[in-house]
């Protein structure tokens, strides 16, 4: 791949910001999106458009077809065993809490545990703590080691037989740590419960086999991974989603309604009451051609390339801190500049054209964990290159200068 | 960088860096607090900017209607702390209806009215944010957390702040 040529396909990174052609290192927070993407849902709007599952006429079932095509194409991106097992929602966070809903507070029951991780974003936080404090169940979470990972060890020493879910990301958002998630999962399931995975890092950076993972639930969101915002994925084992009920009732998600009583559709339908995000759904398909057409194995080399390298140029910079482990991370990059604040720092960097996150990046408990009240950071994507790095590591130098 | 000269003139950079009104009022009478009188109040606002985890604790020492000393602690960048740095300096003497005229006058400066302060040019130096809408908010947390300690000290807001 050369990320040269995948640059051109976005046409929002073809300006300049302060004078200055733009280098958007923002990708976890969302990506940009290519031409054929917003052609996608264009085309959609100017063709296609009507509302699914009830029309009889042409368009109905144009945009049926388009909207369970990428159901389809979802289902196949994470090797699901059935596109069933796909359920459309508004993204990471709606998902999550569809599963601590629709799942955790039907089966939970007082003195059960559901185990997480401090580094946790506050979408895989807050679901289980409300789901803790509705059902009594209580939350134990694993420690983690000195450089952001988790051991297996501490896995095994937290988990116990009351252990019904454990919530964990894949790749955290802060750390850009990837977490042995293929093991907990066995560690879980030998207990009995499920893994619930926060994928919203990871589909859109690197290769994803729920099976093969042995994720039971996987949540991501369609606009980190060049798709549109307000599209997003919640996978489940069909068993585990059979079980499920629904938390939105209305349209489209019913069987038969009587005036006391009603039943609802399979699943995955069941759990999408009203008119679905259907164009989003639709770009969403198209984001994944995309992903698929470059190569998710291609994308994590390069990401990883990348990361090497701005360990490699930011720590040869006086004053930075980083954070998270230095080998083995996933294309993001967390740090400080001396005692200078992130907002001063991305402040600085938005002026030189650069975009940059700084904050508490939604994880206030791991910033705790880390003893700082803020970071700045800076995440990669499939057009990002060395030279965009080049022009972060000069501009934090500028920025030191600036703050002397 | 010549925008940027505008956000962090040195007097921004002079009140991030040497902040005056840092600490408690309990730490002595550098905030300018006098004596304590049956009508005064001492007034406690904790408020943070959830976007991004900047703090601010402000303490307000407020005395027959006028800030008889005001001082903070928190964490944040050189816009949120630099303001509060200016913020109690400017409010202290003032009555509480001054006060919290300034701080819609700072709301103003914020909108890029041609607001001036002669009481406290130092304030001006912050008008350069409006230019960064992201920055607006570290440098009104102070100013909110005036309002909120104002009306709190009026008990219109009795018991909701700690």
């Amino acid at each position: 791949m050369d990320p040269i040529v995948l640059k051109s396909e976005f046409p929002i990174l073809q300006q300049e910001v302060g004078g200055h052609p733009l280098v958007y290192l923002d990708n976890a927070a969302t990506s940009q999106k290519p031409r054929r993407v917003i052609e996608a849902v264009k085309r959609y709007y100017e063709r296609d458009n009507a509302n699914v599952h009830r029309g009889v006429h042409t368009l109905g079932s144009r945009a049926t077809d388009a909207y369970e095509g990428a159901r389809e194409k979802v289902a196949r991106f994470l090797n699901a065993a059935s596109a069933k097992e796909i359920v459309f929602t508004r993204g990471t966070t709606s998902s999550l809490n569809l599963v601590a809903y629709g799942y955790a507070r039907q089966i939970l029951r007082e003195g059960d545990e559901i185990a997480l991780t401090p580094a946790e974003h506050h979408s895989n936080l807050i679901p289980w703590q409300q789901a803790a404090k509705a059902t009594g169940a209580a939350l134990k979470y694993i420690p983690l080691q000195p450089d952001g990972t988790v051991s297996m060890a501490d896995v095994e020493a937290t988990l116990t037989d009351r252990t019904k879910i454990v919530a964990m990301a894949y790749v955290s958002n802060v750390l850009g740590t990837v977490n042995p998630i293929s093991r907990v999962a066995e560690a879980i399931h030998r207990r009995g419960g499920v893994l619930v995975v926060d994928g919203a890092q990871s589909a859109p950076h690197l290769k994803v086999d729920v099976r093969a993972l042995g994720a039971d639930f996987y949540a991501f969101s369609g606009h980190k991974m060049c798709g549109p915002t307000g599209i997003g994925v919640l996978y489940g084992r069909a068993e585990l989603l059979e079980r499920m009920e629904p938390v939105e009732f209305g349209g489209e998600m019913i069987d038969f309604v009587d005036l006391y009583e009603s039943s609802w559709k399979e699943i995955p339908w069941k759990f999408e009451g009203g008119t679905p995000i259907i164009a989003g759904a639709v770009g969403l398909g198209a984001a994944i051609d995309f992903l698929e057409q470059v190569g998710l194995d291609e994308i994590e080399r390069h990401e990883r390339r990348l990361a090497r390298y701005a360990v490699e140029r930011l720590s040869a910079i006086d004053g930075v801190s980083l954070y998270g482990p230095r080998e083995e991370r996933t294309g993001l990059i967390t740090f400080n500049v001396g005692d200078i604040h992130p907002h001063d720092v991305a402040t600085v960097l938005d002026t030189e054209g650069i975009a940059i996150r700084a904050g508490h990046h939604c994880c206030q408990p791991l910033m705790r964990w880390l003893g700082v009240s803020a970071t700045a950071r800076a995440s990669f994507y499939l057009y990002n290159t060395e030279s965009d790095i080049d022009r972060l590591a000069d501009a934090i130098v500028k920025t030191k200068e600036f703050f002397r | 960088m010549s925008q940027l000269d505008d956000l962090y003139r040195r007097v921004i950079m002079d009140h991030y860096k040497n902040p005056r009104n840092k600490g408690t009022l309990e730490d002595g009478a550098a905030g300018g607090v006098s004596g304590q009188s049956a009508e005064s109040t001492k007034v406690t606002v904790n408020l943070n900017n959830p976007t991004c985890g900047d703090r601010i604790s402000l303490q307000l020492q407020l005395e027959d209607g006028v800030v008889k000393g005001a001082r903070f602690t928190g964490e944040g960048c050189s816009i949120s702390l630099s303001s509060a740095s200016m913020m109690t300096d400017a409010v202290k003497g003032k009555t509480t209806e001054e006060a919290l005229a300034l701080a819609d006058k700072f709301s103003a400066l914020m909108k890029g009215e041609p607001v001036t302060f002669e009481e406290y040019e130092d304030i001006e130096a912050l008008s350069g944010v409006n230019k960064f809408p992201a920055r607006i908010k570290c440098a009104t947390l102070a100013w909110n957390a005036l309002r909120k300690g104002v009306e709190h000290g009026r008990g219109v807001h009795e018991g909701t702040e700690s």
